[in-house]
């Protein structure tokens, strides 16, 4: 049942580091975060355009998930109805809308507008690995690892889900972070029971996990 | 034209592509470049904001966007002097 | 383990409560209009579904503080019009309360962005202080001595929708006995610029599923319903009389704003909720379409309707035709149609449809049905980023 699930892959980025499964896989402190996302991009060997395209909560969450999903063909085992996706923040799409509102000053711009809602930055994630599963996007004051476990357990126990991408990310004036991880029923475990204690043990120390 | 190009390629934000790597006559809505509906609606606000030109049927942006070429051709037409 | 609709509560372009709202939908009385109480509007007369009262008004009615933002102010109306119509102390039970809204304060952080950007005037920065979409939630669960279950869900048009299910999960699972979920949203110029920006705005009054159909017309209001358990339900004096039968969500992964021209997300939403009811494609009624008017999302609706209904596609119709689109508050507005529908015994016409779509082999319904013995309807809500969410509503036997 949900209390005995371990998690499957996790990546967090936090003050320009990026953890993946307890290495630290890609270090950029201190850098803005255009450079960051674009040296990211590039040492990641991606082929995608439309990641230029978007804004920065979506480049944050893209990327992370890039890392999480790297090894992992969930398409191969699962309906794409059966992946599903749980994402949390506190600023939701609070950059873009400014950006946005700065454009339409002068000429609102479509582009910007696109990604004025938290949820679009699942959209793309949905998009680029083909999911088709339930998604679900809420806004919280600080990461709620009890919600976001409970949250993701209730998505594989009643609603068909086998695979569940869940996280938290957000981009807020010029500083970025994300922590997400994979429950996959059957695919390799990490030793980490998925469960609120370790959740935030992740999210607080990425690298003593 | 170069000065249309520069245009659109700011307007587009294309970071990804060298502006010597499009030709003016390449068709710009293909899968290499990664143009889509979006992008459209931001050149339909470049021809107003640059070149006073009002599209109001999105529907004939397919034609005029083919090119760089076919969009000079179309705002040196519509252009308000 | 059911769950059941207790109460709910209304606002709209149609009318300032559930009352007023019911009459409008049997008379065919649209609430879209140019008239329009925001100052500064953008150039084009865009005809929109506002509600025809002042933020001061609203405050009267909701006991709020006038300051707060619009999307609040609505909100709180609603909500507590919900709670009333349930018959329920609150304080007795477990409570939660789930809204959902896309604008958030946006529309009192517009008003200050103005006079800050020409002049770095600050002296209204108090007015950004609820700009969050899940501050304003917390003003109304605080209106309404709630405190201990408190959520917000931003997904686009289908936000209020996705509310309500995971109002129903937080029941399923022993979390609530009774939640009040659903959504809000207020006119604002941030959002009428976008969707212009976009152009998928109808300069004329919308028209939904018509072959010449021109886009959407936007539209504010607020809608919530009280949902319980079997044990709350059993309990109460005023038997509910409609249940939460069945859902899902599902994701499309097309565009950002554009529906896949077959509708793969609008379909896996509905066979999902479809399937959890238990009930085949035949059983259903009426479908309170999404409809929003625009070419592409009534086309793919529409392609996926005909997928999973065959050749026998059970009433519809587009609510949006009277209130415009309500964005976040869509879902919760809409519920609440589905729940007259059934209540009712009535199917709501699709106003100004004059030519068929060439596509479809159905057509919604253009006249009010009456005395219909309506058990079951599907309410879809599909939202940006591809968020699609179906809920089905059931007659209690």
């Amino acid at each position: 049942m949900s209390n005995q699930r371990s998690i499957s892959a996790y990546v967090t980025i936090k003050e320009g580091r990026v953890i993946y499964n307890n290495t630290v896989l890609f270090e950029l402190p201190d850098a803005p975060p255009a450079s960051f996302f674009n040296d990211l991009y590039n040492a990641l060997h991606i082929n995608y355009p439309k990641f230029f395209k978007m804004d920065n909560l979506c480049k944050t969450v893209f990327l992370a998930t890039e890392i999480l999903l790297k090894n992992i063909s969930l398409l191969n085992k699962y309906k794409p109805g059966e992946i599903g996706i749980v994402f949390s923040n506190a600023n939701s799409s609070l950059d873009a809308d400014i950006r946005y509102y700065q454009s339409s000053l002068q000429a609102p711009s479509p582009a910007f507008f696109v990604y004025t809602l938290p949820n679009v930055a699942i959209g793309e994630l949905c998009i680029r690995h083909g999911i088709k599963g339930e998604t679900a996007c809420f806004v919280f004051d600080i990461f709620d690892s009890v919600f976001q476990a409970w949250y993701t357990d209730t998505l594989v126990d009643d609603c068909n889900t086998k695979a569940c991408i869940s996280g938290w990310a957000d981009f807020y004036d010029g500083k970025f972070e994300a922590f997400f991880y994979l429950l996959d029923l059957t695919g390799d475990k990490l030793n980490i029971q998925h469960n609120s204690e370790n959740l935030d043990k992740i999210y607080n120390n990425p690298w003593k996990s | 034209m170069a000065t249309l190009k520069k245009e659109i390629f700011e307007q587009l934000n294309l970071q990804h592509i060298k502006p010597e790597d499009v030709a003016y006559d390449q068709p710009l809505f293909v899968e290499g470049l990664g143009l889509d509906s979006i992008d459209a609606l931001e050149l339909i606000v470049l021809l107003q904001q640059k070149y006073g030109i009002k599209l109001a049927n999105p529907a004939e942006g397919p034609k005029i966007f083919y090119s760089i070429k076919t969009m000079a051709e179309y705002i040196t037409a519509h252009k308000k002097q | 383990m059911e769950v059941y609709i207790a109460g709910k509560g209304i606002i709209s372009a149609i009318g300032l409560n559930v009352g007023e709202t019911l009459h409008a939908l049997k008379a065919g009385i649209s609430g879209i209009g140019t008239q329009t109480n925001l100052l500064n509007r953008h150039d084009n007369n865009l005809p929109t579904g506002e509600i025809n009262l002042s933020n001061a008004q609203l405050a009267a009615m909701g006991g709020l503080n006038a300051d707060y933002s619009r999307t609040a102010l609505l909100s709180i109306i609603a909500a507590k019009e919900a709670v009333a119509n349930a018959c329920i102390n609150l304080k007795d039970f477990r409570t939660g309360f789930i809204s959902a809204t896309t604008v958030g304060g946006m529309d009192k952080t517009e008003n200050f962005m103005t006079a800050f950007i020409r002049d770095g005037e600050l002296k209204n920065i108090d007015q950004v202080l609820y700009h969050d979409s899940g501050a304003i939630t917390e003003l109304v669960a605080e209106q309404l001595g709630i405190r201990n279950f408190v959520s917000t869900i931003s997904t686009a048009c289908s936000s209020s929708a996705n509310a309500i299910m995971y109002a129903s999960r937080l029941i399923k699972t022993g979390v609530l006995d009774v939640a009040i979920a659903g959504g809000t949203d207020a006119m604002s110029l941030f959002t009428l610029s976008g969707f212009n920006a976009l152009m998928i705005l109808d300069e004329h009054l919308c028209t939904p599923y018509d072959d010449n159909r021109k886009g959407l017309n936007l539209g504010e209001g607020a809608g919530y319903i009280v949902l319980v358990s079997e044990k709350v339900a059993a309990g109460l004096n005023r038997k509910p009389t409609v249940k939460l039968a069945g859902y899902a969500n599902a994701n499309d992964a097309f565009h950002q704003t554009a529906s896949s021209p077959e509708g793969k997300g609008n379909c896996l939403a509905m066979q999902g909720a479809l399937k959890m009811s238990g009930l085949a494609p035949q059983q259903i009624d009426y479908i309170n379409l999404h409809g929003t008017g625009t070419s592409n999302n009534d086309l793919s609706e529409g392609m996926a309707i005909q997928r999973i209904f065959g050749e026998h596609v059970p009433d519809s119709s587009s609510t949006k035709t009277y209130t415009g689109h309500t964005l976040g508050a869509c879902g919760g507005i809409e519920a609440i149609f589905s729940i007259l529908a059934i209540e009712e015994k009535l199917i709501f016409p699709n106003l100004r449809l004059k030519t068929p779509m060439k596509e479809l082999n159905f057509v919604p319904v253009t006249e009010l049905k009456e005395g219909v013995e309506v058990k079951h309807v599907l309410s879809n809500s599909f939202g940006f980023g591809g968020n699609c969410s179906s809920l089905i509503f059931s007659k209690v036997n």
